[in-house]
């Protein structure tokens, strides 16, 4: 790893109002939102309503838990001509080279500026397990992949494009799943195949979650990518049982699980809310955090509260401790 | 590394026969050893030495870089849930390897499926396991040039 430059001194990748925002040092916030079971756009308009003044950038999930929804591609066009900004996921699992790579041309022509790689989950965690898996890439192979065509100008074969895509690369990590110990060195390798940011899973357990931060940082990553946390709201005891058995890869302290049993019924919602903003607090106090990304599957209005909650409205510039 | 119109001639051409005997001979011996040693589902580029002797074909999402988010907390794989991760054994008897401790770290090129089946180690002495696509060759460093916008 050849690479010092900090991540400030680098050119813009693309205009992205999510790179700006980072770039300016302020805290960024960027949220889920899942396609719609529809073919009609004013549904993903009423989805995307609550979080537009709210957010710097929307995800739009790629078939997120195997489950066929609306695509990613789909709800970014329609998105961007709303007038937002878009980060498009694009999972592994259901395309090879050939088409991820059509498809990141095709979205930059449509106006998408962030692109998120991820392995993504098995077909298994979603109601078609029969379906074959893909896998032709892992998530390394499709960030360096994208970031041939955005430095180099040409496809993976050498082929030339008449004009590369700008885009801004996003990666995954899960800080809380096994080996622990190796999640860091994970990043590293992301940021080495092209990342320029991260969007973490949940973040439930904060002592797993700073010691990796810590890791992160004696590694110097927190210098080479905008790293944001990701956090979400739990609905019930159940939903969060859910979560930590069905849910790949999210793993939730039975404290905070036993906090909710507690709770009455009518205050489930409000605790849930209570809890993630909490959680957001503890998060913006990680030295090395540039942003949060909030997910909760279909709970538009609850995320823009949290945020609000939250004290992120309007947006703030990031402590000095996390400049260090 | 070369690429596909210019195959480093190693130690054996692929181009004559004794070649395509050599691999008829030893193509048995090598998928008997290997899959009843580690597993090996004959991917024809093998990594063997840089996962820590952990064959990663055997990840149901065929991952060649490291483990996905998907591992379970007992460290199960995702979809098979009463099996061990490959990565994770992998990655515990990576440090434990002379030599190749450090490969774990190493950025794996994509997989090349025209190889499925065939000998590794015909391919590691005719050059043919070292083929990367020309764009992954021409990945350059990111670019360090410092401008204005910093």
């Amino acid at each position: 790893m050849s690479f010092v430059a900090t991540r400030t001194q680098r050119p813009l990748r693309s205009d992205s109002r999510l790179e700006r925002v980072l770039r300016a040092g302020l805290f960024a916030v960027t949220a889920e939102l899942n396609p719609p079971d529809s073919a009609d756009p004013q549904e993903v308009y009423d989805a995307a309503l609550p979080l537009s003044e709210v957010t710097d950038a929307l995800n739009a999930t790629d078939a997120s838990g195997a489950n066929v929804h609306m695509s990613s591609l789909g709800l970014c066009a329609v998105l961007i001509n709303a007038g937002y900004d878009v980060i498009l996921q694009m999972s592994c699992r259901d395309r090879n080279r050939i088409a991820l790579q059509g498809d990141l041309l095709g979205a930059a022509a449509l106006g998408v500026r962030n692109v998120l790689a991820i392995t993504g989950d098995d077909v298994g965690a979603g109601d078609q397990p029969e379906a074959k898996r893909v896998f032709d890439f892992d998530s390394m192979h499709l960030l360096r992949t994208m970031r041939t065509l955005r430095d180099d100008g040409v496809f993976l074969s050498g082929r030339k494009l008449t004009r590369p895509p700008h885009l801004f690369l996003g990666a995954v990590e899960n800080p809380f799943a096994p080996p622990l110990h190796w999640r860091p060195h994970r990043l590293a390798k992301k940021i080495e195949a092209g990342a320029d940011f991260i969007q973490t899973q949940f973040v439930f357990d904060i002592e797993i979650f700073r010691n990796f931060m810590a890791r992160v940082r004696d590694l110097g990553l927190h210098e080479r990518v905008y790293i944001l946390a990701g956090v979400g709201p739990l609905k019930s005891p159940k939903g969060a049982e859910f979560m930590r058995t069905r849910v790949p890869g999210v793993v939730i302290p039975d404290a905070i699980v036993e906090r909710l049993k507690k709770t009455p019924r009518e205050r489930w919602r409000d605790e849930g809310m209570q809890i993630c903003v909490e959680l957001i607090q503890q998060v913006r106090e990680i030295p090395g955090i540039a942003g949060i990304h909030v997910m909760a599957y279909r709970q538009e209005e609850t995320v823009a509260e949290i945020i609000q909650r939250a004290g992120l409205f309007p947006r703030l510039t990031k402590p000095t401790a996390s400049q260090s | 590394m070369c690429l596909e119109d210019e195959v480093n001639l190693r130690w054996l051409d692929e181009k004559k026969p004794i070649t395509r005997w050599l691999a008829r001979l030893i193509l048995p011996v090598e998928k008997i050893s290997k899959e009843t040693l580690f597993d090996c589902r004959m991917c024809g580029q093998c990594i063997l030495h840089s996962t820590g002797m952990t064959c990663p074909m055997r990840c149901p999402k065929n991952l060649r870089n490291g483990p996905c988010g998907g591992v379970r907390p007992n460290g199960n794989c995702e979809v098979f849930a009463d099996k061990p991760c490959v990565w994770v054994q992998g990655i515990e008897r990576a440090p434990r390897l002379p030599l190749w401790q450090e490969d774990i770290h190493h950025l794996q090129p994509p997989v090349n499926w025209r190889l499925q089946g065939t000998s590794s180690w015909i391919n590691l002495f005719t050059g043919r396991d070292a083929i990367r696509p020309r764009g992954w060759e021409n990945a350059n460093e990111p670019q360090t040039n410092s401008d204005q916008h910093g």
